[in-house]
């Protein structure tokens, strides 16, 4: 009886487990808010239609992974602007220094997790795409 | 002469459609069961309900690249997988699931055949298929493959000698070896309703398990310590024949407890229910013995090995041994 009714028990715990509602979200279709704080893809934020960044390259200096390329240009009126600026994603480790570091508060990593791709090509985020997030 | 032939292959086609079919769905149902115990959901993405899974599933085991290790031993590699599968078929075919009905004026029996020693005829293929195993593992020429193969020859001698000795006791009771008669003996009492078939009935239930090697007996494909056992080097359609012939033993030891304990096609206590073809008690039994056997590897962990051994050796054995003896005694005192 000693051997037997554990394994009852345990047999009653997984039907009643049985019965019981799953937890699993179904994801396409539902989403999990991610936390107030959650770091994900990155943006570029524009002010007047015109991007905030000056390409300082702060942000490319500070960051632990090195993903961040910038290549700085200036308009006619002297004005500083990013001409190429890419974060190689795949290798990002979202720890948010790049936000931390900008002084222009230029850039910031939103909450959007949901990004992927066919090839490593994909995952380097343009200066646009970035905009565009 | 030719209306025996065309009755015969018409029910072999049948009964083999039917056990394919059950076995692709009894992985699903698994999966299913498993999630639902795990409080998930289980597949439910191709079909409704996931119920086109299984035919996924078996359409990407044929795309998949079929891999044969460079070391290994071509013949046995390759006949393994066979040597599984088609004992775990057999095994049906002397299984009784229904009385007889009258079709085009033929009286039609609801078996493949009856052989007068289905009992026997099943024990042998039921160890015949251990050999695809233990084969499988020899042949891929891996460690983890040897060892699985290993095990699973050392746990099928311990506990073939527990079902051996549980089914005499049975055979004792119903005085046959034949299955069909077997289950008539049991229109008016199930054997599982007689007290002294009670041990039996358990012992059978767990050695069954274990010769099937399921949980909680899994030893011979251990995940965790294995790398999934005897098939490690399965891939394709072999892999997948190993995965049938696994569930096809599943269907064919629930469907021959049903009929050693749970009365085969008949209602307890000789009940009668006019209209409804005695085959869905049949059906029902065994899926009810099927869901017993996925919600209890939901439940169970899998033994040590020594634990395997132990139990095997000095708990079943002893007492199927014991349980034939009592058995013995009983009807030679009281009958
Ligand atoms: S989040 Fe961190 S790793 Fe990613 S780009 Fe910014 S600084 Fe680099
Ligand atoms: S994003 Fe900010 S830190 Fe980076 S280059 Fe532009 S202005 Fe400088």
């Amino acid at each position: 009886m000693a051997v037997i009714t554990p394994l009852l028990k345990g047999l009653a715990f997984t039907l009643s487990r049985f019965f019981s509602k799953p937890v699993t979200i179904q994801y396409p279709e539902e989403k999990r808010e991610p936390a107030e704080r959650w770091r994900g893809l990155h943006r570029l934020k524009s002010e007047n239609g015109r991007l905030k960044c000056v390409a300082c390259g702060l942000c490319e200096a500070v960051c632990p992974a090195s993903v961040i390329t910038v290549e700085a240009k200036e308009t006619p009126d002297g004005r500083r602007f990013p001409e190429r600026f890419v974060v190689e994603v795949t290798r990002c480790i979202f720890c948010g220094y790049c936000e931390e570091a900008c002084p222009k508060d230029a850039i910031e990593l939103t909450r959007n997790y949901e990004f992927c791709g066919y090839t490593r090509e994909e995952f380097h985020m343009t200066r646009d795409v970035l905009a565009k997030n | 002469m030719v209306a025996f032939l065309i009755e015969s292959v018409v029910k072999v086609v049948v009964v083999f459609g039917v056990l394919m079919l059950m076995v692709a769905y009894t992985t699903w149902l698994e999966r299913r069961v498993l999630g639902r115990v795990q409080v998930r959901r289980g597949p439910n993405r191709v079909g409704p309900f996931g119920l086109l899974q299984p035919i996924a599933d078996g359409i990407k085991g044929f795309f998949k690249e079929d891999i044969v290790p460079a070391n290994a031993d071509k013949l046995t590699y390759i006949l393994a997988p066979a040597l599984s599968i088609i004992p775990a078929i057999l095994i049906v075919s002397v299984i009784p699931f229904g009385e007889s009905v009258t079709l085009f004026g033929r009286e039609i029996f609801l078996r493949v055949a009856d052989i007068n020693v289905a009992v026997l005829f099943i024990f042998g293929l039921a160890s015949l298929g251990e050999f695809g195993v233990v084969l499988g593992g020899w042949g891929s020429n891996n460690r983890y493959g040897l060892l699985g193969s290993l095990r699973a020859a050392a746990q099928m001698v311990s506990y073939e000698l527990a079902l051996g000795f549980t089914l005499i006791s049975v055979i004792m009771v119903s005085g046959s070896l034949s299955l069909v008669q077997i289950v008539e003996g049991q229109s008016h009492v199930w054997n599982v309703f007689k007290p002294i078939l009670w041990l039996p009935f358990a012992l059978y239930l767990v050695c069954g398990l274990a010769e099937i090697n399921r949980t909680p007996f899994d030893m011979p494909e251990a995940e965790s310590e294995l790398a999934c056992g005897f098939n490690i080097e399965y891939s394709s359609m072999k892999f997948a024949m190993f995965f049938m012939a696994e569930y096809a033993h599943m269907i064919s030891l629930a469907a021959l407890i049903t009929c050693l304990f749970l009365g085969g096609w008949n209602l307890p206590f000789g009940w009668e229910a006019p209209f409804v073809p005695k085959v869905t008690w049949f059906l029902l039994k065994v899926f009810v013995l099927v869901f017993f056997f996925i919600w209890e590897r939901g439940t169970f962990p899998r033994f040590r090995y020594d634990q395997v051994m132990n139990l095997g050796w000095k708990v079943l054995i002893p007492l199927s041994i014991a349980n034939v003896v009592a058995v013995g005694l009983y009807y030679t005192v009281f009958a």
